[in-house]
């Protein structure tokens, strides 16, 4: 199974036209300024607005020439950037309200599991009006999962929040997938969030998708603004190794080597981080006589000039994409040039989960 | 006190009230959904013809509901072609004209407790797997109780208080078609002061607690929206 959307709206101030394929696992991100229709395409999906076109998840049709099938009969999980609680109910009103009108057979999602998980156990009695912000994206988040959806949209759902709820729900939104096995369709259009969450992007502006792949090789691609922001930088995934007592120093593994990050207790589980391209430098040989604890050896694989006297280097350390930048004399002083072998210091190591 | 004629006008008024605030419900839930929600052209024009009795002299709506509802009125007479009797001058006349009367007093309210919902909490439902109706009655439903609480009480009070259309198209037959308002007149127009006295304290009273319950379950509310 695999989901695909092909889907055209004309909107007085832009016409969408937004065509993309994401895997049946993880989260794709779709990202792009305020404005570029995101949260319109996410709504052609869910079936709140009409639109034209193909929409396919699995062997289910949604969307096709003359047959557009309501809101109500696709088996989406909808989280709204405001919680919309059902202010006339109370939590457990509110999360039964979905899970009740899902016929039994198609109840794949445990109605306390997701409490567990989302710690929603104490909330149940409560009223919404009595929730802080945090808590009622929780319930609304639960109250999604608990439709046994075949797929979770969700459209800016930290975006109403302040910053102490975001750091509240993040880690609920990074283990959402894997935990409940939905794939996601992620709306945002804040840099950071979609580094930590996405495993796909889908960069989406004035109405067209204008890229789709996995999430590093959209963040590294030249041809792309991404690559070319002041925060411009890359995304590993990596599994913890050993974790050194003495100094508090944890190893992170992935192809292309490791990391080494501070940490005060043993890692468990997958750990993403991220590497900005300013942080990383570039050396012809390894240099042992540096307080740098992270170098990779790499292979240039692209190099463009960026305004400032600077290069952009992007690198392939066994398979794992990286960014640098340096300075153009440096570029030119070390004959930087695609095929090259270096070695990448990594000042900081950005760990996001 | 009520003399008993007067008691039996009470009760011909509170059953016209009812009957009219139920039907009123009925009738003004689609319609008030219909405004609140519609984008069509034809939306002020609805807005204004159901506005009209706010303003308008009740006489007139009660003089051309006569001449529609009369023997020789496009109604009437069909009533009266298949045997049936005309609708002026009968209880059922009344309820037609006191629904038309009301109207506005009962369709702004669930029309404003409508629009205050919006689209969200039925968006919301509807991926939640809600079908239409059932998203009805259980979100907007509880949602706009305190919107059908002031439309019913309202509706009611408003039909207790009506006279113009009664008098036009009722013809005061008592047991039937004679109401408070028009017992008061009867009395004032034979100098009985004393049973005018008593009836019009009956519908202060009573109007007085109704808007009481209104005002103070909703706080907000406004009784005539133009």
């Amino acid at each position: 199974m695999s989901i695909r959307v092909a889907v055209t709206l004309a909107r007085p101030d832009y016409v969408l036209d937004a065509r993309f394929d994401a895997p049946p696992t993880g989260i794709t991100a779709v990202f792009g300024p305020s404005g570029a229709g995101k949260s319109t395409l996410l709504r052609i999906i869910a079936g709140l607005e009409p639109g034209e076109g193909e929409i396919q998840v699995g062997q289910e049709q949604w969307l096709a020439s003359g047959f557009c099938r309501p809101a109500h009969e696709r088996p989406v999980g909808y989280v709204f950037q405001e919680a919309s609680l059902f202010e006339h109910l109370s939590v457990a009103e509110n999360l039964n309200y979905g899970y009740r009108r899902v016929p039994d057979a198609e109840r794949i999602i445990d109605f306390d599991h997701v409490t567990e998980v989302l710690r929603l156990g104490e909330l149940l009695q409560r009223r919404p009006a009595t929730l802080s912000g945090g808590e009622r994206q929780r319930v609304a988040i639960g109250r999604a999962l608990l439709t046994s959806p075949k797929l979770l949209l969700m459209d800016e759902p930290l975006a109403s929040l302040d910053l102490q709820h975001q750091r509240e729900i993040m880690p609920f939104l990074e283990n959402l997938c894997s935990d409940f096995g939905i794939p996601a369709i992620y709306v945002s259009h804040v840099p950071e969030e979609v580094a930590q969450l996405a495993d796909q992007l889908v960069l989406i502006d004035k109405g067209k998708v204008t890229a789709a792949g996995p999430v590093n090789e959209i963040l590294t691609r030249f041809d792309l603004p991404m690559a070319h922001d002041h925060d411009a930088g890359a995304v590993i995934d990596t599994t913890p190794g050993e974790f050194d007592s003495e100094f508090g120093l944890q190893d992170l593994v992935f192809a292309g080597g490791q990391f080494i990050v501070p940490g005060t207790q043993p890692a468990t589980g997958g750990r993403r981080v991220r590497v900005l391209a300013r942080d990383v430098s570039l050396a012809l040989e390894k240099h042992t006589d540096t307080s740098i604890l992270n170098i990779l050896p790499a292979q240039i694989t692209e190099i463009s000039k960026e305004p400032n006297g600077q290069s952009l280097v992007k690198l392939d350390a066994g398979g794992s994409l990286l960014l640098a930048r340096v300075t153009r004399r440096s570029t030119a002083r070390m004959q930087l040039e695609p095929g090259k072998q270096v070695f990448a210091q990594i000042k900081t190591v950005a760990l996001l989960n | 006190m009520l003399t008993d004629t007067d008691t039996t006008a009470l009760i011909i008024t509170l059953q016209l009230a009812a009957v009219t605030t139920v039907i009123l419900l009925l009738l003004g839930t689609p319609l008030a959904w219909w405004l609140a929600r519609t984008r069509s052209p034809v939306k002020p024009v609805i807005d204004a013809i159901i506005a009209l009795p706010l303003v308008l002299p009740p006489t007139v709506l009660g003089f051309y509901l006569l001449l529609v509802l009369g023997p020789n009125g496009a109604i009437g007479g069909l009533m009266e072609s298949i045997g049936a009797r005309p609708l002026a001058f009968t209880f059922t006349g009344l309820v037609i004209g006191s629904v038309i009367y009301s109207l506005p007093f009962v369709v702004q309210p669930l029309q404003d407790a409508f629009a205050g919902i919006g689209r969200r909490p039925l968006e919301v439902a509807a991926t939640l797997r809600a079908k239409p109706l059932d998203r009805f009655f259980s979100v907007v439903l509880p949602l706009a109780r305190p919107g059908y609480l002031t439309a019913a009480v309202l509706g009611f009070a408003h039909t207790l208080g009506e006279f113009g259309v009664v008098l036009m198209i009722g013809g005061n037959i008592p047991g039937a078609t004679k109401v408070l308002s028009i017992a008061i007149y009867d009395h004032v127009e034979s100098l009985q002061y004393g049973q005018a006295h008593a009836v019009s304290a009956v519908l202060i009273v009573l109007s007085f607690a109704l808007l009481l319950t209104v005002y103070a379950l909703n706080r907000r509310f406004r009784v005539i929206r133009l």
